[in-house]
């Protein structure tokens, strides 16, 4: 699988080479979070509501083993068929060969981030089936052959005129025709003709109901249920920490959703999927991918707890000005960067430093998870298996023994304040990152200690 | 003037590494304003930093000798008190010392960021201090959602400012609204050199959200934050001037502010 | 080992300490119940409403408010149109439904399988109705999840406003895929 090579800080530093581009990119995200707080103040039991959702999960995690059991057994009651996929490769297979039963040589998807971390799209394209995302934001990355670069808001990166030009060239739309309004219409056209003639469908799965069996699948736009009513075969792939173990626990999780996610009371569609209609059949695949082992890290296993609202991405002062696909992951922003080195460490070891650790993502996370300790614990976590470079840890522990011995320290100090005023030519350069666009602090004649000591020895 | 206070408490004072060696009126005035309030204050001479530079890239192990520097230096004292939020948390959430854990877990109740210390422990109501200026409160994040020393806006809950409340005493203070009252500055420890463009944008927005509103002076609770805004605000040749709360606080009515 | 089993062994081995379930108690605080409220939300989605004493008034109103409507069909009146292939709905227009619960405080009503007759009816239709009986509005989800308790059918959803997008530029469009607009009527 070809990944990116290149780090956060770097394609970061890409990004913000267009600075209107990036303040209309945190101005529209932070808009989104806007939107969240007013929703939030709109029911005076906001914190107890994340409070319950949070020991919800919890409990999920310390009984998973059995809720999946009982899912399961509830799940071939309903009459579905349960498939588990220990990885994404397996989670891929199974999916083509449902399809390959059934001779599908193009179907509709809706939106599942489960199938970006397991790069389905590519795999069922290799084995020469056509996959049509139909959620619309979706739709339009497809079209440009990019990554989502947000959960919930998957081309929130891309300006209209960009979308109208890629209708152009693929949908025939207009030529410089970038109206929201006609666009979308658009766009129901092309894929009402996608949904009408898919004979299966795949979606996501928002939460499955150990209790039932049921799934919830929630969407604005109606897409996910017009694939899969419309299809023969509907294909719904979870990640298993989904779950949740009661029907009546549904209306924590979805009175939090939507409001933390685009500040909406609740989706436009909440859809029960419960029993495969008469004569048409019911998929449902059970994926793990890394999670059992997330599942035993004590100092992550609460990340499993993420229903995937996207809120501590709009609210992330770093992913509002890096955008989605500095994280070169599926699933970008905090919740992203404490996720995804748990799939490869070496290839994710730069994401937890993407932060500044200011914990806005924690607060704003409507299952309370601590999103921000966890990114500084995988920090020690990477440093401590190599993944990090020499150079930094040389440094490091030149900072350490200076930092240990008073000597050394007042030593060091008196030597960086003479360097500072004697030779400015030596960190005013374009090396030191501190400089490129920020003033240096003009060196004190004295340090504190030095004064204190004064006032000390004057006393006397 | 003096403020008495019940009984005299005896302070530790700790001044982190960046404010000894680059901004030393900062410790100045966390040092007087603590006396002016009735305080017994000392300056442990041995001290150095609190190794979140270290343990915040990765290397918390490598700060254990750092720790125990930190106890020997401040275990004696009733109260430690910083003027700076960033670093208290990184004491509270991560210091240890396997050699004398007690006095670890000691010290880790006793610290205080500045401003919470002047509220809740000294519970200071008046300030003999005068400051005519148009100030923006940059809230730092670590003491505002670590320490929490005002009400963070993601949360449904009452607004409280620790810091505001205290600026509220010194006369003259006229303090600007902000479109993002909490939003990070980008400094964030080594971030501020690891990821310089979102670093640096980060730092520039902040300061756009200050200007819009008229702030002359722009004040916090953490000298780390204001440094970074500092660099930025003198390479636009911008007027506004940063300053450290206790600055502020410690503005005698008599000095007419000569900022 | 299967995969099945596989994951289930590493679960077990790796999943914490089991803890209590939280109560649910409490979370509905003092949300109103009210018609009021719940037009003021289902307008904020785009939707509109109608107060009914009949549901003979329905045509008329549609007549008035939708004056371009070839095809109707009335999910209780199904024997017209059930058995067809659920594709052929393509062309209607406008398909009506009763709902089984509302909800004030996100506009949301419940409808299964029972209420649309054919799964995909509320979605491809090109305009939706649905009629609410006043006595079913409740003030929050968890008092609609008491009410719906277990599933009775394969099928169910809450639907709440029209289908919409704010994909492109986070503008607000109504009518992604599914119904451009939704009508509901509250009767009595």
């Amino acid at each position: 699988m070809n990944r990116p090579t290149t780090d956060h800080a770097t394609l970061a530093d890409k990004f913000n080479e267009n600075e209107p581009r990036v303040n209309w990119h945190d101005e529209t995200l932070w808009w989104v979070r806007a939107k969240r707080d007013r929703q939030a103040w709109s029911i005076p039991e906001w914190e107890l509501l994340r409070e319950t959702a949070s020991q919800i999960k919890l409990n999920v995690l310390g009984n998973l083993h059995d809720y999946l059991i009982q899912f399961e057994q509830q799940a071939l009651q309903n009459g579905a068929v349960v498939h588990w996929a220990a990885d994404a490769a397996e989670h891929n297979r199974i999916v083509t060969t449902i399809l390959q039963r059934h001779g599908v040589k193009r179907m509709v998807k809706s939106k599942s981030m489960l199938t970006e971390e397991c790069h389905l799209n590519p795999h069922l394209q290799a084995n020469g089936i056509e996959v049509i995302d139909t959620d619309l934001g979706e739709r339009i990355v497809q079209l440009a052959k990019e990554p989502p670069s947000h959960i919930v808001l998957p081309c929130i990166h891309k300006k209209k005129e960009e979308i109208g030009e890629l209708f152009h060239e693929h949908l025939g739309t207009p030529a410089g025709n970038a109206d929201p309004q006609f666009l979308t219409a658009a766009a129901r056209q092309h894929l009402r003709q996608e949904f009408l003639q898919s004979k299966a469908a795949i979606t996501g799965v928002n939460f499955a109901v150990a209790e039932t069996g049921e799934m919830v699948v929630c969407t604005n736009e109606g897409n996910a249920d017009m694939g899969a009513h419309l299809a023969d075969v509907h294909i719904a792939c979870m990640g298993m920490e989904k779950i949740v173990p009661e029907r009546k626990h549904l209306g924590v999780f979805l009175r939090l959703l939507a409001r933390s996610a685009t500040g909406q009371p609740i989706t436009t569609y909440s859809s029960h999927f419960r029993k495969p209609a008469p004569g048409k059949e019911l998929h449902i695949v059970i994926v793990d991918n890394g999670r059992s082992r997330q599942l035993g890290r004590e100092d992550f296993r609460n990340s499993l707890k993420c229903i995937r609202c996207g809120a501590c991405m709009n609210t992330c002062p770093v992913y509002r000005r890096s955008g989605g696909h500095s994280y070169h992951t599926a699933v970008a922003g905090p919740i992203g960067a404490i996720l995804a080195p748990n799939l490869d460490m070496k290839d994710y070891a730069d994401l937890p430093f993407a932060s500044t650790l200011c914990g806005s993502c924690s607060n704003v996370c409507p299952v309370k998870i601590d999103i921000h300790q966890q990114l500084y614990k995988w920090r020690q976590v990477l440093v401590q298996e190599g993944h990090t470079s020499g150079m930094k840890t040389a440094g490091m522990k030149v900072m350490s023994a200076v930092l240990s011995k008073p000597g050394n320290y007042k030593k060091a100090g008196k030597m960086g304040r003479w360097v500072l005023k004697a030779f400015p030519g030596m960190v005013n350069n374009r090396f030191n990152p501190w400089y490129k666009q920020r003033e240096m602090p003009a060196p004190p004649k004295q340090s504190f200690s030095e004064w204190y000591a004064e006032q000390q020895s004057t006393k006397k | 003037m003096t403020i008495k206070i019940a009984s005299t408490v005896k302070v530790g004072l700790f001044i982190p590494c960046y404010i000894d060696q680059f901004y030393p009126q900062v410790g100045i005035a966390t040092l007087q304003l603590l006396q002016k309030l009735g305080c017994e204050v000392e300056y442990p001479q041995g001290q150095t930093c609190c190794g979140q530079p270290m343990a915040n890239s990765g290397y918390e192990h490598l700060t254990h000798q750092c720790n125990s520097l930190f106890v020997r230096n401040f275990a004696a004292y009733d109260y430690i008190v910083a003027p700076s939020g960033s670093c208290v948390l990184h004491i509270k959430e991560h210091l240890h010392d396997p050699a004398n854990e007690p006095a670890a877990a000691g010290i880790r109740q006793r610290i205080y960021e500045l401003t919470e210390f002047l509220t809740d422990i000294l519970k200071v109501t008046a300030l003999p201090a005068r400051f005519p200026c148009k100030v923006g409160l940059h809230q730092s994040c670590h003491g505002q959602r670590g320490l929490g020393l005002a009400q963070m806006s993601e949360l449904v809950a009452s607004p409280f400012s620790k810091p505001e409340q205290l600026l509220r005493m010194v006369a003259g203070v006229e303090l600007v609204e902000l479109d993002r009252k909490d939003e990070c500055c980008g400094f964030g420890g080594t971030f501020c050199v690891a990821e310089e463009a979102v670093s640096v944008k980060m730092g520039k927005d902040r300061i756009a959200d200050h200007v819009k509103h008229g702030a002359e002076v722009i004040t916090g609770t953490d000298v780390s934050c204001l440094m970074h805004l500092e660099g930025v605000l003198r390479r636009q040749h911008q007027p506004v001037k940063v300053m450290h709360i206790a600055e502020i606080l410690n503005q005698q009515i008599h000095e007419q502010a000569n900022h | 080992m299967s995969s099945r089993e596989q994951i289930l062994a590493a679960v077990k081995k790796n999943q914490p300490e089991a803890t209590m379930l939280p109560s649910l108690q409490g979370l509905s605080g003092n949300m109103p119940a009210t018609l009021e409220a719940y037009r003021k939300v289902l307008e904020s989605l785009g939707g509109s409403l109608f107060e009914i004493n009949d549901t003979a008034q329905i045509t008329d109103l549609l007549s008035e408010h939708y004056p371009h409507l070839q095809r109707v069909v009335f999910a209780d009146d199904k024997r017209k149109w059930v058995n067809d292939d659920p594709h052929q709905l393509e062309d209607v227009d406008m398909a009506v439904v009763t709902g089984t619960w509302g909800v004030a405080e996100n506009g949301a009503i419940w409808l299964t399988e029972n209420d649309i007759a054919v799964r995909v009816l509320p979605f491809i239709c090109q305009h939706l109705a649905i009629i609410l009986p006043r006595e079913r509005i409740l003030a929050t989800m968890h008092d609609a999840y008491e009410k719906m308790g277990a599933p009775q059918t394969g099928f169910g959803v809450f639907i709440a406003g029209p289908s919409k997008t704010a994909d492109i530029e986070q503008s607000l469009v109504l009518g992604a895929h599914g119904a451009k607009s939704l009508v509901v009527f509250v009767l009595g």
